[in-house]
This record gives structure tokens, C-alpha cells and sequence, in this order.
């Protein structure tokens, strides 16, 4: 792509001013996803009986729509984000609600809903739109007096963790939650305030731990490996150390064969058995670079509230990262959640792609005093 | 100075505090930032490092790869050794062929050439399993590893192979009564096998009995040459060591390949030592006369009036080639007087008789390391007719094992020892209660002595190894009568009898006389050259030197100090 630096149009002041080097780290995950896609899921497509290329079919043909729907929505002013992020936000919430009357049940929990032969997970759309809607809130608390932004915030939030709790999908509720005590945090929230929510935040996972009996198997379960059936997260361990250092070659590993989960939260280990330990890193060092690259693009903010959003939305990234990596790897509870961009899942791609465009837009290069709204 | 600088924003116009606030807010955002990115480069470095030693550096890694084929090693069901370490069962890993019949694309052309090679194998059936609609038929179990190879040759589509255990047993038909079998999900269904099932599935160690598979081999091939010689239906010999109570051999004929129990009829699996109960004849006569002695209303030399035979209500008690003259306790045991053994009996009592018998453990069934063990036929009430019977072995029926453990005790000392299978460590004390005292077992080993040398069993002699024993012939009860002509001939012997070491028994079911023994099928002419033959293979395999028997303080171990006629 070639444009001139005189070009005007909208397409040649997005490209001078997004930042490249972490489009093309996405658009790397996203093509390390595609490959693990169609390694990982004809096994398990297989498996439910479905025809091998099922998933594959299903993943690489929404993903153009994603990607595109990422562009777009990163072509977006400030102020368009933040409407659209309300309006998703509104939509989502009320999608949330929804799932509780006409939602399908999967697996004891009650987290999609049916919209013209899709199944949407509304919970993953709260997600970046509740951060860039927080971080407003926040902002503007700070730049308007009078403005009761962080009393909404916290009465949202409790609206949306409640929700998300009925479900139960304490999973979310653990990323929302995170995203939204960071967004605080960095709007300069007390630290007699960070201490006292953090270690209330300590005190539901000590809470959920008793109320939810699958959460506490898993923590038991990891606490205790002879205590229960550590039967995927044995094999997982054991797909890396099949992998080595450079994998048994994409399609060659045999974990997706036996993990009922090989294609969405144990994605990782497939990774590890068919491509390796140095393509591991490699995934590990694009997500590490988005996120850290976009933090210290943000120390030159002007702007609280472009400050805000898109820290909350690296960190919702970078967490469902983190946490999807460390529970293969044996170093947290196993939790489910996507590996962003690389984990199968329609919704979780599209909000994904939501969420970086988000990410895309406000980070931008702008020039002025930092009144953008 | 935070002070002052409030003061100074105070004064400030509105725009311009919101400004500065938001400078010091947008400052604070940035601080904590910074705390936030250190926080999520640190988790990504522990992620990277985890990563690096889950793949490679992983030590634990290693031991989980060892660890897997040791577990299913110690799944195995445990080896059973002899006494001297001889596999008498093991276990093999075997691959058993399966199939998925959904994804056969032609079972009739499957069928025919699986037919062609594996042997067994019905086209036709085969043909119909292939062609159900179960998704899972067995093909056929425990292949030969060049079974298993040519199958897959043979590139059929829906085969598959299990790896299954499959129970081998060495020396086959040799110790099968002992050892028992499994059945094919080798779970065991006889003998040791069975008694412990549970303790050879958990156990790493294999399992020692007390068997000696070369005195197990000399028993099997003396017990069938009789068996042969005589054409009796069976057979049953044993060897116990006295020291111990270990069996050192237990052959019951017919019998079976363990390897293979089904191609043999169901009566092969019948062991004769432990489940059958006979009338033991004569050879109870050991109890009869340890008994007078030991109570000490009998001599040696005492004598009881046997010139006539003894009526009891509708029973005549006579002698087999009687004397018909007084004898002595001494000449009632060598000439195996019916009349003279009730007398004795007499004089001890039918309360004391039964007393005496329980003491040996006749009247239970005995105890050892096997399912098949039957209890004895003893009379109940106790009446005077079955005390008078019993004396001289007829009207109670024990097993062949129940004699064995007696006669150890009656020749070993006095000392009655739990019988076992399982070889005895050599530190643990061997348990023992005494039944008789010293006294009266040194007399009881003169007396059976004397038989081998001057009376029934002489064919037992061995020159050199002092056999004693007793022989002992009864016929056999069919339906409730005695049936003629079909015997239970007997010996029960011990050597060397100045010192036993070793308790040899032998018997022959429904032995048939022929010329070299003038027709006779009685024990003394039927199984005591067996004895012989038994006892002059052990001393050689053990390595026991002969006596000389002429030598003055061999002769004196074991004079009967009674005049015999």
C-alpha cells in the first residue's frame, strides 16, 4: 500500500497515522490462529461427528468479516468510538439479559443465544465495550466537575458483574473485573481504595471458590494434582514436551486427538506439539509486544480518556492471553478463555476484532492539545 | 510545599485548575502505567520461561515416559515360582484381535482371508460378526506374535489388536493340580491360582510355593508307570518335608494342561489329594496304635486275643490272612489285625477315640492354600459299631492330604504342623502343637519300620534308607455298599526312619492285579514298589547317603524289643 503523504482521503490518513507495527503483530496472531485452526479442530470436528472441515469452514469464513469489521471500525474518530461502544454496550447488555430467557444451555451454563443460525456469546461484547464506556466515564469524572463518571462506572459494573455471575461465566466476570480495577487504577484511584478493592477482589475468588463447586475443583485440582482428574492439563504437558523445540509439524501432533478442548482453550498445546517451542515464543512475543508496544505509545497520551480505553483494552487482551498460556501451562487453575485471535469461536473472534479496532482507533496519531471529543 | 501549592490553585481561574489537575491526573495515569506494563512484561517473561522448561529443560519429563510402561508392567499378574525359582507360571503380553465391523468395507472377503490364516477361525461366523452393526466384535484372543504380523499383512481395513495378558504355564500338565488355571480375563478358577487371585494381580513379587518341580516330575512318573502297570482309573502321591510341613510335591492323575484346562473332561481337573475322601483302611492303624500307647493302656508287648473273629450287631470283624492266635501290639500293627486293633481300641474308649482323632484334625476339612479342598465323612452320632470300625480305618472317609498330616506328626516327633504350599522362609519359627508325645512317635517309627522289613510293605525297602510306613487297602463304597473288586490301595510312609526327613504317600484308585503280583491288587503288592522307587529317586536327588543298616547304633535306633512271630 502505497500512499502519498498529500493524499487527503480517509484511507491515506488512517494509514499514516495507525500504527503499523501493531497491525502487523495482530495480523501474525491471526495468521498463526488460521494455521492452528486447521490443524487443530478436523480432530475434534471428527470427534463430534461432524464432517473434518466443520470448524475450519465456520473460522476461516468469518474471519475476513473480522478483519474487515476491525479496519473499518479503526478508521473511526474518538467520538465515534465511544458512540459506538455505548450503542454495543446497550445491545449487548440487553443480549446478556436475554440469554437468561432464551439463551441454550451448554454445559450447565446459560451464555448464547440464537440470532439468525448464529450463536452469540453476548458476554463477549460487554467486554470492550464496557472498557472504552468505563474509561469515559472515568475521564470525564476527572475533566468535568460535578460529573458523578465513577459513581455510573462502579454501579455499571456491579450490573454487569451480576450478569455475568448469573451465567455462570465466571471467567468474564474475572476479565471485565480486571480490566475494569485497572481502568480505576490508572485514573488515579486512591491507594487506600486499590488495597481495599484488591483485596476484596481476593476475597471473591476466596468466595467463588465456595459458591461455584466447578471452580473449586479446579483450584483444588491444581493445588493437589492427585486430587482429581488432571487428565488434560497431564496431556497438555506432555503435547509440549512431544513438540521440542521445533514441533512434529503442523497437522502431526496427536493431543487434539484427546483433549475435548484441543481447539479452543487448550489451542496452546497444539501449538506446542505441532510447531514447537520457538513458534511458541513467537506467539508469546507477539502478545507481549502489542500490549507493552501500545503501553509506552500511551506514556506520550495527551488524552485521560484514549489513555484509559485502550490500556483497558490491552489489558483485557493481554489477560485472556495470559491466563489461556498459563492454565495450559500448568501455572494458574485451568480457566476458560480464548487465546485471543488463535482460540476457535465466532463471537470471541468478532469482539476480538471489535475490541483491537477500538484499540486501532484511539491510538492513533493525532495532533493537537488532546481535546478529541 | 503540597500545601502551598494548593493554595496557589485555589487562586487560579477555573479553566486553568481543571487543566492542572488534569496534567497531575494524566501524570499519576502514566506512573501507574508503568506499574501495570512492568506487571504484564514480568507475567509474559514467566510465561516464556515456563514455556522453555515445560518443552525442554523439563526434568520431570523424563521420569513420566520411564514411569508409563513400569505401571502396566505392575498390572501383570504375578509369576508363580517352585522352590528353587522355576517359572511355574507367568504371564506373556499378547495381542488380541478385534475388529470394528462398521469400518470392514468387505466382511465376506475379510472373513475368508482372516480364515486362511489365523487357524480356528470360521469363515462363515466370522463373516456374520463382520457384517453386524456393533461397532466392536472380538476376532479372535492372544495371537502369536507372527499371528499378529501376518494379519496385518493381510491390510484388512477395521482390524485392530488389543494388547492383552495371556497366563502361561510352563510346565503344563506337571503342576496343574497345584498351581490351578486362569480363565481368559485371567482371573484365576483353580488352585493357587484361584486361592490367591487377589494377592497375584497386586503383588510385584512373584509367588514361591513349596514345590519342587523335579520331585513334582519323579511323583508324576512313578504315580503313571503304577497307574499304567495296574490299570487303575488314578491316582495320588504326595512328598512332605517333616522339618516344615512343606509339600515338596502333589501329583494327582489324571489330570490337565493348565495351559489349555478345556480340552481335557471336567473329572482331569479333580484333585484326588485334596478333594477326594477315602476310607483309609489299614493305614489308620498308625492313629489306632499311637493312640493305646500314648494313652498308656497299650505296650508293645501287651497282647490281645485275635483267634476269633468279633461280632457286633449285624458286622463280623475278621482278619485278612488272620493268625487266629494271640498277638502283640507290636504283631497286630505288622500283620494289620482288624480283630486286634478293635480290642484296643476297646480298652481305650469311644469318648477317647474320638478325642484323639480331633487332635490330628481328622474330623474338620483341612487347611491349605487351595479352593478344592473337601471335608471328611465322619460318623454322627459317634456310636460303639463306627468306634470299633474306625479303628482299623473303615466307616470314616479323609482325604489322602488329612493322612499326610497326621503321619507327619505321629513320625516327625509328636509335633503336629500346619501343612502349606508356600515355601517357608527361613528365619520364621514353624508353627506346631504337639499331639503325642516324643515316646510314644519313636515307638510308632520302630513299628512302621518293622512293616517294611517283616510285614506288608517290604517292597517299599530301600537298602540303606530305612523306609517305614503302613499299607493300607479298602474298598471302595459305591452307593452305600462296598463294591468288590474296586479298591483304594495305599502306602503312607516315611524315611529315614531312624531320623525322618522326608514323608512319601502314595495311592492307586481301582488298581488292577495282574501276574507279576499273582493277581493281587492290594497295596503292599501295588503301590509299595512304587514307594521304592519313589524314595530312591528323592535320596538321590537330595544327596542322602545310605546306612548300614547291620551297624550296631542303627539297630538299636529302631528294635522293637518284642518277640515277633
Amino acid at each position: 500500500m502505497i500512499f502519498a503523504r498529500t493524499d487527503n482521503s480517509v484511507l491515506s490518513r488512517w494509514w499514516w497515522t495507525v500504527d503499523r507495527w501493531t497491525l502487523m503483530a495482530i495480523g501474525l496472531i491471526v495468521a498463526f490462529g488460521a494455521l492452528l485452526t486447521m490443524a487443530a479442530t478436523p480432530a475434534v470436528a471428527e470427534r463430534l461427528g461432524l464432517e473434518p472441515f466443520y470448524f475450519v469452514k465456520r473460522q476461516l469464513g468469518l474471519l475476513p468479516f473480522a478483519l474487515a469489521m476491525m479496519l473499518a471500525v479503526s478508521m473511526l474518530s474518538p467520538r465515534e468510538v465511544r458512540r459506538l461502544a455505548l450503542v454495543g454496550f446497550v445491545i449487548s447488555v440487553v443480549l446478556l439479559c436475554l440469554t437468561f430467557v432464551i439463551g441454550a444451555e451448554i454445559k450447565g451454563a446459560r451464555r448464547w443465544i440464537n440470532i439468525a443460525g448464529f450463536s452469540l456469546q453476548p458476554s463477549e461484547f460487554v467486554k470492550p465495550t464496557f472498557a472504552v464506556l468505563a474509561a469515559w466515564l472515568f475521564a470525564q469524572q476527572r475533566k468535568q466537575e460535578g460529573f458523578p463518571g465513577d459513581l455510573i462506572a462502579i454501579v455499571l459494573y456491579l450490573v454487569v458483574l451480576g450478569l455475568l455471575l448469573r451465567q455462570p461465566d465466571v471467567g468474564m466476570a474475572l476479565v471485565v473485573s480486571a480490566v475494569w480495577f485497572t481502568q480505576f487504577f490508572l485514573a488515579g484511584l486512591r491507594l487506600l481504595w486499590v488495597v481495599a478493592l484488591g483485596a476484596l477482589g481476593f476475597a471473591s475468588i476466596v468466595a467463588a471458590y465456595f459458591v461455584f463447586p466447578h471452580v473449586a475443583s479446579r483450584i483444588n485440582r491444581f493445588m493437589d494434582p492427585n486430587s482429581g482428574d488432571t487428565y488434560q492439563i497431564s496431556t497438555a504437558l506432555e503435547a509440549f514436551l512431544n513438540g521440542g523445540l521445533f514441533g512434529r509439524g503442523p497437522g502431526e501432533g496427536t493431543v487434539k486427538s484427546v483433549l475435548p478442548d484441543a481447539h479452543a482453550d487448550f489451542v496452546f498445546a497444539v501449538a506446542g506439539e505441532e510447531l514447537g517451542l520457538i513458534a511458541c515464543l513467537m506467539i508469546v512475543g507477539l502478545f507481549a509486544f502489542v500490549v507493552l508496544r501500545g503501553f509506552i505509545r500511551l506514556l506520550q497520551e495527551q488524552n485521560l480518556f484514549i489513555l484509559l480505553a485502550v490500556a483497558g483494552l490491552l489489558v483485557q487482551f493481554g489477560l485472556q492471553a495470559l491466563v489461556n498460556m498459563g492454565s495450559t501451562l500448568h501455572l494458574m487453575p485451568t480457566k476458560g478463555m480464548t487465546l485471543p485471535f488463535i482460540s476457535y469461536g465466532g463471537s470471541s473472534l468478532l469482539a476480538l476484532s471489535l475490541g483491537m479496532g477500538f484499540m486501532l482507533a484511539l491510538s492513533r496519531r493525532r495532533y493537537g492539545t488532546g481535546e478529541v471529543l | 510545599m503540597a500545601t502551598r501549592l494548593s493554595d496557589l490553585v485555589r487562586y487560579l481561574p477555573a479553566r486553568l485548575r481543571i487543566e492542572g489537575t488534569a496534567k497531575q491526573t494524566l501524570e499519576t495515569a502514566r506512573h501507574r502505567l508503568v506499574i501495570t506494563g512492568i506487571l504484564f512484561a514480568l507475567a509474559f517473561t514467566i510465561v516464556a520461561l515456563r514455556l522453555v522448561d515445560v518443552t525442554v529443560l523439563k526434568d520431570a519429563g523424563e521420569p513420566r515416559l520411564a514411569r508409563a510402561p513400569k505401571a502396566e508392567l505392575q498390572m501383570g499378574r504375578a509369576d508363580i515360582i517352585d522352590r528353587n525359582g522355576v517359572l511355574l507360571a507367568t504371564s506373556l503380553a499378547t495381542a488380541s484381535l478385534y475388529a470394528n465391523p462398521k469400518l470392514v468395507i468387505d466382511p465376506a472377503d475379510a472373513a475368508a482371508k482372516l480364515a486362511r490364516t489365523l487357524p480356528g477361525i470360521d469363515a462363515k461366523e466370522t463373516a456374520a460378526k463382520l457384517a453386524s452393526d456393533r461397532s466392536f466384535v472380538w476376532i479372535k484372543r492372544n495371537l502369536t506374535p507372527r499371528q499378529q504380523y501376518e494379519v496385518n499383512r493381510l491390510g484388512i481395513p477395521g482390524l485392530f489388536f488389543q494388547r492383552e495378558e495371556h497366563r502361561v504355564y510352563p510346565h503344563g500338565v506337571l503342576t496343574s493340580h497345584v498351581v490351578g488355571f486362569t480363565n481368559i480375563d485371567n482371573r484365576g478358577l483353580a488352585g493357587i491360582e484361584q486361592y490367591y487371585d487377589e494377592w497375584l494381580l497386586q503383588s510385584s513379587e512373584p509367588l514361591q510355593l513349596s514345590i519342587d518341580i523335579r520331585v513334582q516330575h519323579l511323583l508324576r512318573e512313578e504315580l503313571a508307570a503304577s497307574i499304567d502297570e495296574f490299570q487303575a482309573i488314578g491316582g495320588a502321591a504326595m512328598v512332605l518335608d517333616l522339618a516344615t510341613g512343606e509339600l515338596l510335591g502333589m501329583v494327582s492323575l489324571p489330570d490337565f494342561d493348565a495351559n489349555n484346562p478345556s480340552q481335557s473332561p471336567p473329572e482331569n481337573r479333580f484333585n484326588r489329594n485334596t478333594l477326594g475322601v477315602y476310607e483309609p483302611g489299614s493305614t489308620f492303624k498308625i492313629f489306632n496304635t499311637a493312640m493305646a500307647l500314648d494313652y498308656g493302656v497299650s505296650t508293645l508287648a501287651t497282647s490281645y486275643d485275635a483267634t476269633k473273629p468279633i461280632h457286633v450287631s449285624r458286622f463280623t470283624i475278621s482278619d485278612y490272612k488272620g493268625k487266629n492266635r494271640w498277638l502283640s501290639v507290636a504283631e497286630i500293627f505288622m500283620y494289620s489285625s482288624n480283630i486286634g486293633s478293635v480290642r484296643m481300641m476297646l480298652d481305650v474308649g469311644r469318648e477317647r477315640q474320638r478325642e484323639f482323632l480331633d487332635r490330628f484334625g481328622f474330623l474338620k476339612a483341612p487347611t491349605i492354600e487351595l479352593p478344592e479342598v473337601a471335608a471328611p465323612l465322619v460318623p454322627s452320632p459317634w456310636r460303639d459299631v463306627n468306634a470299633m470300625t474306625i479303628s482299623f480305618g473303615h466307616g470314616i472317609s479323609v482325604t489322602p492330604l488329612q493322612l499326610v498330616v497326621g503321619t507327619a506328626a505321629i513320625v516327625n516327633g509328636g509335633i503336629l504342623r500346619p501343612v502349606t504350599l508356600i515355601k517357608r522362609r527361613g528365619d520364621e519359627p514353624i508353627p506346631g502343637e504337639r499331639v503325642i508325645s516324643a515316646r510314644t512317635s519313636e515307638q510308632m517309627r520302630k513299628l512302621m519300620r518293622l512293616v517294611v522289613e517283616k510285614g506288608s510293605g517290604k517292597s517299599a525297602n530301600v537298602p540303606g534308607y530305612l523306609v517305614g510306613g503302613k499299607t493300607g487297602t479298602a474298598e471302595k463304597i459305591v452307593n452305600g455298599r462296598y463294591k468288590k473288586d474296586s479298591r483304594i490301595s495305599s502306602f503312607v510312609g516315611a524315611f529315614p526312619m531312624n531320623a525322618p526327613r522326608f514323608l512319601v504317600y502314595a495311592m492307586l484308585d481301582e488298581p488292577k492285579g495282574n501276574k507279576s503280583t499273582f493277581g493281587y491288587a492290594t497295596a503292599g503288592w501295588v503301590v509299595a514298589p512304587m514307594i521304592s522307587r519313589i524314595v530312591s529317586r528323592i535320596a538321590a536327588l537330595y544327596g542322602i547317603a545310605p546306612v548300614d543298616e547291620t551297624e550296631p547304633a542303627v539297630r538299636d535306633q529302631l528294635l522293637v524289643n518284642v518277640a515277633v512271630r
